[in-house]
């Protein structure tokens, strides 16, 4: 729920235009990194005045050594001697100059960056789960992957363009004072190149943001196709997947050629301009130097200079050429950073123990409609009451509001009106560490962290009894009743098997096991278990089930389930549909009662009667 | 036997990129002219220089005086050959990446039938995105290096031997010096270069464990609040950014330094090049205006070398890269078509034999040992037993998605090995336990592998599988959208289509891989229904979990530790007692 406050603060989003939001990007980030910043700026600044020194210091060991030397009437050997001495020194002071410009600004980038993911991922783990369940997961990674290193792109070759900046005035400057006129043809070349490359822009962004759509396209193919690959295999439909990922690559091609033909042509004429001034300089210094109104040397710096300067400038391209992607991943970072919706903290604690008293009054969710439609209802109106040590099963097709249930009884979500209350506390008000020590919630998608059995377990937490680590023997003892103990026992370290991504992949039902393990480690007083059983062994799962109900102190559970044996363990059940409570009772009630109810759960056992009476015929 | 795919292939630089070309054949088409039109546009780089010695010569220090109307003719002149050099340098780019992208969008698609060929997606689908990243991001880096960096290299060697060439004309002694200015950099640049690559490989590595570290942060999501984990993950994802950081500016540093003793020799270069050019022009071997000349030629030759050494490091990226996609095409095909394929036999319900067949995973114990079955054609066979007893895998030699390491598999008595590919999709399909829907339609999900086929026939074929009135209930019919990887739709309605799809497949073999999870019952009456009406009249093997489907069966094969123990019909298993006793105790247990 916004808040007040929440819309006071600044939003990370960028307001204005292209010009202020480009300005108020950099601005915020050299901000952000002040010190690197400077250091890389002064650097690049040295490396700007080491080049101009560099054509300056040319032309006139031209006008004072180089063409009397040879020309005549000849110089000491010793000034031949300073003359190169001083290029070399030049040299280092401009090497100097590069390398810290470059190594700072390097760091600036990667720190902007990384400030960046953070704020992203904090976000990440404080957003509630209505909000998590709005994205998609690829978006999601790709906000603090890509467009977090996007936003930053521009700060590395920032540095470099600032001192560019410096350079180009001081060189001016120079050419200026070496010959008034060449200089001015020297000068006009610099807003030419500004303006060519602002053209180039212009053609280049949307080319850009083409190719970026047509990345995420092709992506996007091969991940379903991947993903698909059991259906592919199954049905021999690998050419038509191959035919299907072609048509995209080609698109991808296609607008990676489009911006490679705006880059052909632009990158030759930006690097023609110096050029043909440079041909100008040459025949208008001749003129000059033919009419007496200058020297070789103002001719020979003037050109040097403009040769010098050519790569340099393009810095300025580079900038404004990274400002749009970076803009765009600003943009679609500050989505994530600026959203809000924070669960409130409360202050109160949940001091009992044994199985926790879980109630609702009146609990409604909503969305927004499809397409502006009025606003859904996932739940509408729900109210129930479980008793400290009782079992409540939740049934109820697919899209009854179950999850959202689930979400909401966790607090996961707040609902939009009613209330939760644990041990008669309305949730909202209950300490979060207190709400999470009493509370363990199995999700449908058992989830493993890339890490060892163990830490998936205790997830490196202290025991809320004690204040002291999990030791092995809970752990143990927790995957003894999950049923895990077994597959565990086989892996190569034990408790010390690294498994996730990276490491021992594990079906789905030792994943279920092992996210139940976690659950129970933890004495929860009250446990929510979302279809968490639905790849487990029935035997397994009813193996469980009884172990957890002779819990010592007892635990309240909420039970998503599907099969008719585990919702005969429930002491009462509640029966969803459409978001609303359709009715609640014990299974015998509901099966007395309630139409609905008897055909859900009793498919099952009618169609076993009805083969049975056919074997008989 | 299957077959990994390796993280990346060994091949060196010149390797790879051979490979890489050899892959990719459009990259060649054209390169000739291409290249003849590259060496025009780079000699058209020395046109300044020329110009700067001539007027210096010939105009500024002339005998006679300053000649301004050469001068004039000269500088027009060259005006024009800068004009054609930079027409001739945008041809050769857009030949260039026309060439490169061709190449790279044929390395992709190959990349991706592969991946497609390989048994690696069906067996292990933690990989995915991995291999996502093999056909995306990987194939990206080489076409961002070819549109930056690559274009880069070419020109500006052509650069470097052009100014070379020049510089020796003018003066083959200052040439030399120059070049020996620049040994430093020959002698250190390949050990720079190694260190710089594991400082590159480091900052790869860091990235994947940031990521993964991310993705636990978004999937995780539901857990981690749940748990109170958040200050936890924070901290793991907190150091992997740090930790991707450091790796990251560490690299930086190294290669600035690089680059930074370019720019020190350049100064070095130009401050020799004064000195020892001006001793020679007192000597008389030089004129003012060839030193000058030399001197911009200088520029036109440190300007690539000091580039070079960035775009080397970027190459590296690409490169490795390149590497990556080369091993998913160099990993050799676990299940390959046969060179001449044997005609299956005519149309209809076939039989399916298993005959001393023996198979264990790679580097894992035996799954199978010799295990052999006849199943007849027409049947209805239910293959049961406890998780890992290596009834999945019978599935997947039944329908050769591997083959075994022993023994054979036949259909209607032919070897499925001497079958091509497509020959076998068209007789034995598998319904997979997981429906997956592509984001679309219900219509053209269950038409996808057949083009052409119209709604009424989508709508037809649910009906023939009493399919009608679920179709009913969904709200746009056969149009209705399953949203992406058909989240629109519950688990039990996903099966229901991927039955379907199956239907239209029009196989004679069905090997079906029982879902585990429970669906709603309702769902799952469905299911049943629909998979009657499928099954009639051919052969069917069903991976069983459900005691119903074994109970429904013609023969019941229960399979125990790698070997079959018992086959019969359910009712005399049941009689015989035995494993399959003890199974049918427990799930009636458990169902009922």
């Amino acid at each position: 729920m916004p808040t007040a406050s929440a819309r006071a603060e600044t939003p990370y989003a960028l307001p204005g235009g292209a010009v202020r939001r480009s300005l108020l990007l950099i601005g915020r980030g050299l901000r952000s990194q002040p010190r690197t910043f400077a250091i890389a700026i002064s650097a690049s600044v040295l490396y700007g005045l080491g080049m101009v020194a560099q054509g300056w210091v040319l032309g006139r060991i031209t006008d004072t050594v180089v063409v009397p030397a040879i020309e005549g009437p000849g110089v000491p050997r010793s000034t031949i001697w300073w003359a190169g001495l001083a290029l070399l020194g030049i040299g280092l002071l401009t090497a100097v100059g590069v390398a810290g410009r470059r190594v700072f600004a390097g760091m600036a980038s990667f720190d902007v960056q990384a400030g960046h993911r953070r704020l992203v991922t904090r976000q990440y783990l404080r957003l509630p789960m209505s909000w998590h369940r709005r994205h998609p997961t690829g978006q999601l990674l790709s906000n603090a992957n890509a467009d977090a290193e996007s936003a930053g792109f521009v700060f590395t070759p920032l540095p470099f363009a600032l001192g560019v900046l410096a350079m180009l005035l001081v060189a001016s400057g120079a050419m200026l004072a070496a010959d008034v006129v060449l200089g001015l043809i020297g000068v006009s070349v610099l807003p030419l190149v500004l303006v060519v490359n602002a053209v180039y822009r212009r053609y280049m962004s949307p080319a850009i943001t083409k190719v970026q759509h047509e990345r995420a396209r092709t992506s996007d193919v091969a991940h379903e196709s991947f993903e698909a690959a059991a259906v592919v295999k199954a049905l021999g439909t690998e050419q038509l997947e191959e035919t299907r990922f072609d048509a995209v690559a080609q698109d991808l091609r296609a607008s990676n050629v489009a911006v490679g033909k705006i880059r052909s042509v632009f990158d030759p004429v930006i690097d023609m301009l110096p050029a043909l001034a440079t041909l100008g300089v040459l025949a208008a210094g001749t003129v000059r130097v033919a009419d007496g109104l200058t020297g070789t040397g103002a001719v020979v710096t003037t050109a040097y200079l403009l040769t010098v300067m050519t790569f340099p400038v393009r810095a300025i391209g580079f900038v404004l050429g990274d400002l749009p992607r970076s803009l765009v991943g600003h943009e679609r970072i500050s989505r994530v950073i600026d959203a809000r919706g924070y669960l409130s903290e409360g202050d109160q604690d949940l001091p009992g123990r044994g199985g926790l008293h879980l109630s609702t009054e009146d609990v409604t969710v909503t969305v927004p409609g499809i397409t502006g439609g009025p606003d859904r209802h996932l739940l509408h109106q729900v109210s129930l009451d479980v008793p400290a040590g009782h079992t409540l099963a939740v049934v109820g097709p697919t899209g009854s509001g179950k999850s959202t249930l689930v979400d909401v009884l966790a607090r996961l979500q707040d609902p939009a009106g009613g209330q939760v209350r644990y041990d008669g506390v309305p949730a909202p008000s209950v300490r979060t560490s207190d709400r999470t020590a009493a509370i363990a919630l199995v999700a449908q998608n058992a989830f493993v962290f890339e890490d060892t059995i163990a830490e998936n377990v205790t997830l490196g937490q202290v025991d809320p009894s004690t204040g002291a680590p999990y030791d092995a023997d809970q752990v143990w003892e927790a995957l003894r009743t999950a049923r895990a103990e077994d597959f565990v026992t086989a892996m190569p370290d034990g408790l010390d098997t690294v498994v996730g991504e990276r490491g021992a992949s594990l079906s789905g039902g030792q994943r279920q096991r092992l996210a139940i393990a976690r659950a129970l480690i933890r004495r929860p007083r009250l446990l929510i278990m979302d279809d968490a059983t639905s790849a487990v062994d029935p035997v397994v799962e009813q193996d469980i089930l009884h172990r957890l109900r002779s819990y010592a102190g007892g635990v309240t559970v909420v039970l998503i389930a599907y099969r008719s044996a585990t919702i005969m363990l429930a002491d009462t059940v509640l029966h969803l549909d459409g978001g609303r409570v359709v009715d609640h009772g014990t299974h015998t009630e509901l099966l007395a009662r309630d139409a609905g109810y008897r055909r859900l759960v009793t498919t099952y056992q009618r169609e076993r009667q009805a083969r049975d009476s056919q074997e008989v015929r | 036997m299957s077959t990994q795919i390796a993280s990346t292939s060994t091949l060196g630089v010149l390797g790879t990129l051979r490979e890489g070309m050899r892959l990719s054949p459009a990259m060649r088409r054209g390169l000739g002219v291409t290249l003849v039109l590259a060496v025009l546009a780079t000699t058209g780089k020395l046109i300044v220089p020329l110009a700067v010695q001539v007027t210096t010569d010939r105009g500024l220090l002339a005998e006679t005086g300053v000649n301004v109307p050469l001068v004039l003719r000269l500088t027009a002149l060259c005006a024009v050959g800068l004009l054609l050099t930079a027409a001739c340098t945008s041809w050769v780019n857009v030949r260039l990446f026309q060439a490169a992208e061709a190449g790279l969008a044929q390395l992709r698609v190959r990349a991706f039938a592969r991946v497609h060929a390989l048994s690696t997606l069906t067996q292990n689908s933690e990989r995915r995105g991995a291999l996502v990243s093999r056909v995306t991001s990987d194939v990206d880096t080489i076409s961002m290096f070819v549109q930056w960096g690559g274009m880069q290299l070419v020109l500006s060697s052509l650069q470097i031997t052009a100014a070379t060439v020049a510089m020796m004309v003018y003066s083959w002694q200052l040439t030399i010096v120059v070049w020996l200015a620049y040994a430093p950099m020959i002698v250190l640049a390949p050990r720079a270069q190694r260190a710089l690559n594991v400082a590159y490989a480091q900052v790869r590595t860091r990235v994947g464990i940031m990521l993964a570290r991310v993705s636990e942060a978004v999937v995780g999501a539901q857990t981690i609040r749940s748990y109170g984990a958040e200050q936890r993950t924070q901290h793991r994802l907190d150091e992997a950014i740090r930790e991707h950081r450091n790796a990251a500016v560490r690299a930086q540093t190294f290669a600035s330094l690089a680059f930074s003793s370019g720019v020190l020799l350049s100064g070095l270069a130009l401050g020799a090049v004064v000195l020892i050019g001006t001793m020679l022009g007192i000597g008389g071997t030089l004129t003012v205006g060839q030193l000058l000349g030399f001197l911009f030629l200088v520029q036109l030759f440190t300007g690539p070398v000091q580039s070079a050494t960035e775009v080397l490091n970027e190459m590296q990226n690409a490169l490795a890269g390149w590497r990556r996609v080369i091993s998913v095409v160099h990993t050799p095909l676990d299940v390959a078509d046969p060179a001449d394929p044997v005609h299956p036999g005519p149309r209809g319900p076939a039989g399916l034999e298993l005959a001393g067949v023996h198979y264990a995973y790679p580097g894992g114990p035996p799954v199978l040992r010799d295990v052999s079955l006849t199943i007849p054609p027409g049947a209805r066979v239910a293959i049961v037993g406890e998780t890992g007893s290596g009834k999945t895998t019978i599935a997947k030699l039944l329908t050769r998605l591997m083959d075994p390491d022993a023994g054979t598999v036949r259909l209607s008595g032919v070897d499925l090995r001497d079958l091509a590919r497509a020959d076998l999709r068209e007789r034995v399909v598998i319904v997979p336990q997981e429906g997956f829907l592509f984001n679309g339609t219900i219509a053209s999900n269950v038409a996808y592998g057949r083009p052409g086929m119209t709604e009424a026939q989508v709508e037809q074929a649910l009906t023939d599988l009493g399919l009608g009135p679920w179709l009913a209930t969904m709200p746009d019919g056969v149009r209705t959208d399953v949203g992406q990887r058909g989240e629109a739709l519950s688990a039990g309605e996903r099966q229901l289509v991927a039955i379907a799809r199956a239907y239209l497949a029009d196989a004679d073999v069905l090997v079906l891989d029982e879902a585990t999870s429970a669906v709603d019952p309702g769902t799952e009456q469905r299911i049943s229904t629909a998979l009657t009406h499928l099954t009639a009249g051919r052969t069917s093997v069903a991976i069983a979990h459900r005691l119903s489907t074994a109970e429904a069966a013609d023969l019941v094969v229960v399979v125990d530790d790698g070997q079959i123990v018992q086959t019969g019909a359910h009712h005399e298993l049941l009689a015989a007692g035995g494993v399959y006793g003890r199974m049918h105790a427990s799930w009636v247990s458990a169902s009922s």
